[in-house]
Order: C-alpha cells, then structure tokens, then sequence
C-alpha cells in the first residue's frame, strides 16, 4: 500500500446550533485502505460523512479529497467519491436501471458508458437479473447493494459508506462484508462508518474511534487490540458486568481458579478497547 | 450543465410517467366540476366582457393551472428530500445548482402543461371553442408556470419540514388563485384592490391568456413583467439550494 493521502481531514467542526457535534477532528486516509470510522450512536459518524460529501456545512476545518478541497474545488472534489448514504434513498417507483441511469447522467457518464457500466456493476453486486424490478420490491439487502451498486457506477476512488449494514441480519452482513472486501481490493479507497465491532474488525485496516464528536484513537484493530492485552475475562461482581485483561490464557486460567463467581473467558476484541479508552461500551 | 439538467427532469418525468394516470385523473376533476358547475348552472345568462361565463372561465382557469400545477413541484421536492432523501444524490453530485433547478423548473412546466391540455380537452368537449394556437397564449402559460416554479423551487429549498411548505402554499397560491382575475373580471373590484392586484403576477397571466384566447392581442408588457420575474425568482432559486444544506 502507498500511502497517498486521499482524505485529509484538519481541525473540522461543526455545531448545530448551540449544540456541539463535531470538535476539530483530524485525519488522514491512504489510497487503497479501508478506514473504519467506529463510535456509539450520535458520535457524529453521518455528520463527518455528510460535510465530506457536500451535504452539510462545516462550521470550521479543511477537507481535501483526493488533493481537491471541497469548498474551493467542489466539483472535482464530488467527482472523486461515491456514497452510501446512512439511509436507503433509492427512488422506491422507479426500477433499479433507472435508479441507476440516471445517476450515470448526474455523474456526466455518455450513454453507452452508462449502459455498460450499469450491467458491470449490476453483475458486481450479484443482481443482474433485478434490472428492471421495480426498487420498492427490492428486499432490504438487495437495496443496500444497489445502492452499493449506484455508488460505484461513474468508478469512483473513494467510497463512503455510512453503517452499510445496519438493521440487516447477520448472513446478508457477511455478504455485504464480502463485497466491501473486494471492492477495496481492486484498489478503491473505503471510508466506512459503523458501530459494529466485528464490522470495523474483519474489514479496516485502520480504525478511528470518535466519542462525542471528538476522535480518541487511530490505529489498526491489531495494535488496539494489541493495547488491551489477549484475554478478557467477564465476571459479574455486585450486579454488574466486570472485565479483566491478561496477557496469556493461563494466567486468566490461574485467576479462575483462585477466585469463585461465574467467569466467562473469551478473545480481547475491539469493543474492549473501545471500552478501555474511553469508560464506556460501544453500543 | 446539460447532464445534470437532464438527470433532474429525466427523474421526474419518470416519476410522474409511472402514475400518469392517476395524475391525469386527479388533475381532470376540478375543471370538470367547474364546467359543470359554471357551465350548466349559469349557462349563456351570465355574460362577461360579451362572453358566455364558461369561455371567460376555462382562459382563468388555464391561468390559474399553470400557477397550480407548476407550484406543485415544491411538494415533489419536499417529498424527495424529507422523505426519500432523495435530493442528498443530487447534492452530493458534482452537477451545478444551476442545473438542478433548470431541471426542476422545467419539470414543473412540463406538468403545467399536461393540466392544461387536460382542462382545453374538457373545455373542448363542453363545447369551448377559442383561439388557443397563438404564441400569446403559449407564451403566457409559459412565462407564469416559469415564475411559479422558479417560487415553488426557491421555497422548497428554504422550508426545514414539509409541514412548512403546505402552510406557505396557502399563503402565496390561495390567494392568486381567487384574486387574479381568475374567475372574476378584476375592474368591477375596488380601486385599492385593483392596485394589489395588478401587482400579482397571475393578474398579468390571466389577462394576456385570456386576450389572446378571445383572438386579441395582448398588452406585451404584461410579458415583460413575467418573465422579469420570472428571472428575479429563478435566480433567487438557484441562491437557496446551497442554503439547504444544513
Ligand atoms: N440536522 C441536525 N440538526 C441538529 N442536530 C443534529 C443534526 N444531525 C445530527 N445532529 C446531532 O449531531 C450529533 C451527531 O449526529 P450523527 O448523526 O453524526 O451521529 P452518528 O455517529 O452518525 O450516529 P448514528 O450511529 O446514530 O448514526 C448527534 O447528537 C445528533 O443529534
Ligand atoms: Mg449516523
């Protein structure tokens, strides 16, 4: 991986109102990674995304894309990505080519471009024959990959997802998990927002943790796991969950055995970081 | 700047293709009441300007739909964008504001158009004969649906909810629609309500439509005042969607 900077974000900001969201996040994804934006529900996950994409004003910082600022270049700085909006927000009555047409023609793509371009990525997401279906007879998880599939078609290098897979039960995630994968492989830039722990660990090669609109860490999920130690330990003591951290399983073992109560021995997993930067549980 | 034009009114005219027949339904019933209404009830007795009521009515009416019709497209914004969140493709998109409220506006002319055949076809069957294929006439239609959805587009992008947008309409379309010499000739009001009224851009639609669909000729400065405000309200338009974005 050469490390490009393709997403250059400085003192960004935003308030609504009176009310604080966004306190001067800062930071740098590389050309070809997969970054996870990983936080509890209002962190201000869609908010980042949302001024990344030109949706919602920045109350003070810089964002560059792909080298292009998005206030003085906006323009070229738009023609760089493609979202994954939080919200499905297909036209329900219209078919999923045309959906997709014309999103081709927002993007300026030629007609014949469109076309082919429409089947590749239709063929990408495993949905060739749901060409002329109607998107308001589309499952859950056939929307989320058109609107995957609708992100992709003007060959974007930076791709935004915003909880690609929220609400969606665990099979459809997995596969959704799949095709992000291979996305990212064939050299676009991900920019994944999510609060599923397991989500930001299979996928990132690095992952954010932003709390109330301030970010914590950036590291890979190795080295924050790494952090934490390798085996937690989970024991209800006066009520209440309690967690301990070893190094090595035999240790945690020992501890068992010279301690009475119900233990529950498992992996150190990200949420366990999470849990140790910051006092509190992710979700 | 011709892709994304074409991307907004293409999606719009798609929408509106998939319930045509509704929309051609829904938009048949008023003017069907109003030849009922108007036509039978007050038959040749009632004269107007030496016109039978019913031919002083279906001109007013074609004004007063290309006020409607095109306002309507606020509402299909507000849709887009509250509910689908649609309008978020459009402005994530590297097309122009520019582009996007020609497409809309062109859109709303477009709908404006389809209610006004619908009401001359009726107009037509109720045995409404005047003097339709003039430019005057068209140039009418066009020029008010031009300034109602160049308003309708600018108050969609600066309302925060649809709730505020149904509220406004009632404060910038019932009135027009009752007042500008729509249904009734505006000389026989008041000499302080002629003055507000002539300020009224539908006063100046409903009286060249109606001009030239009697085979006169229109005063041209009724058309000048049009579409220079129509231009105001493009132009104030294409200032209020960088303002939606929150
Ligand atoms: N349009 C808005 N007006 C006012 N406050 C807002 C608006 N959008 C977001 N907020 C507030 O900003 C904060 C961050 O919201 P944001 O949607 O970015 O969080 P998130 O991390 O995406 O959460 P979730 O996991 O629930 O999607 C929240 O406190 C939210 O209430
Ligand atoms: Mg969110």
């Amino acid at each position: 991986m050469d490390k490009k900077t393709v997403i250059k974000i400085k003192g960004l900001k935003k308030q609504y109102g009176s009310k604080p969201a966004l306190n001067g996040v800062n930071l740098e994804v590389f050309k070809g990674e997969l970054f996870a934006y990983l936080g509890p529900n209002g962190a201000g996950k869609s908010t980042t995304i949302r001024i990344l994409t030109g949706l919602t004003k920045k109350t003070a910082g810089d964002v560059w894309l792909d080298g292009y600022h998005i206030e003085t270049h906006p323009k070229q700085a738009k023609s760089q990505f493609g979202l994954v909006p939080q919200s499905i927000n297909l036209d329900m009555e219209l078919s999923v080519r045309e959906n997709l047409d014309i999103h081709g023609r927002l993007y300026g793509l030629g007609s014949k471009h469109r076309k082919m371009r429409i089947e590749q990525v239709l063929r990408y997401v495993d949905m060739e024959e749901e060409i002329n279906t109607l998107v308001k007879r589309l499952s859950g998880g056939m929307k989320r990959r058109i609107m995957i599939a609708r992100a992709l078609i003007h060959s974007p290098s930076i791709l935004f997802l915003d909880e690609p897979t929220v609400g969606l039960d665990a099979k459809i995630r997995r596969r959704l998990w799949a095709l992000i994968k291979k996305i990212q492989e064939q050299g676009t830039t991900i920019f994944l927002t999510t609060h599923y722990i397991e989500e930001a660990e299979f996928l990132a090669h690095r992952v954010a943790f932003l709390d109330k609109g301030s970010i914590i860490t950036i590291d890979s999920p190795e080295n924050l796991i790494q952090g934490v130690g390798n085996w937690a330990l989970d024991f209800l003591e006066d009520g209440t969950l309690k967690t301990i951290y070893f190094e090595k399983r035999k240790q945690a073992k020992e501890y068992i055995l010279t301690h009475t109560g119900s233990f529950s021995l498992r992996r150190v997993n990200l949420e366990d970081a999470f849990l140790r930067l910051t006092g509190k549980k992710m979700q | 700047m011709i892709n994304g034009f074409f991307a907004v009114y293409l999606r719009e005219i798609l929408i509106l293709k998939r319930k045509i027949k509704r929309q051609i339904l829904s938009m048949s019933i008023s003017p069907l009441l109003y030849l009922i209404a108007f036509g039978y009830a007050m038959g040749n007795k009632v004269v107007v300007h030496g016109h039978s009521y019913i031919e002083f009515l279906i001109p007013g009416l074609v004004a007063m739909s290309s006020m409607t019709y095109s306002f309507g497209i606020s509402s299909e914004i507000n849709i887009a964008r509250f509910y689908w969140q649609i309008f978020d493709e459009f402005q994530a998109s590297p097309i122009s504001d520019v582009a996007y409220v020609l497409g809309e506006v062109a859109a709303a002319i477009t709908r404006a158009f389809l209610g006004i055949f619908i009401i001359l076809f009726l107009g037509y069957i109720f045995g409404v004969h005047l003097n339709y294929l003039n430019l005057y006439f068209f140039g009418g239609i066009l020029l008010n649906s031009f300034v109602f959805a160049s308003i309708a587009v600018a108050l969609a992008m600066l309302v925060k909810s649809h709730a505020d947008q149904a509220f406004l309409s009632s404060f910038v379309i019932t009135p027009m629609a009752f007042l500008g010499g729509t249904f009734f000739p505006v000389d026989r009001l008041p000499g302080w309500a002629q003055i507000f009224i002539k300020l009224l851009p539908i006063t100046h639609a409903a009286r060249v439509i109606r001009k030239s669909a009697f085979g006169e000729i229109p005063n041209l400065n009724s058309y000048l005042i049009l579409f220079v405000l129509g231009i105001i309200f493009f132009g104030l338009a294409i200032k209020t969607v960088a303002m939606a974005r929150d």
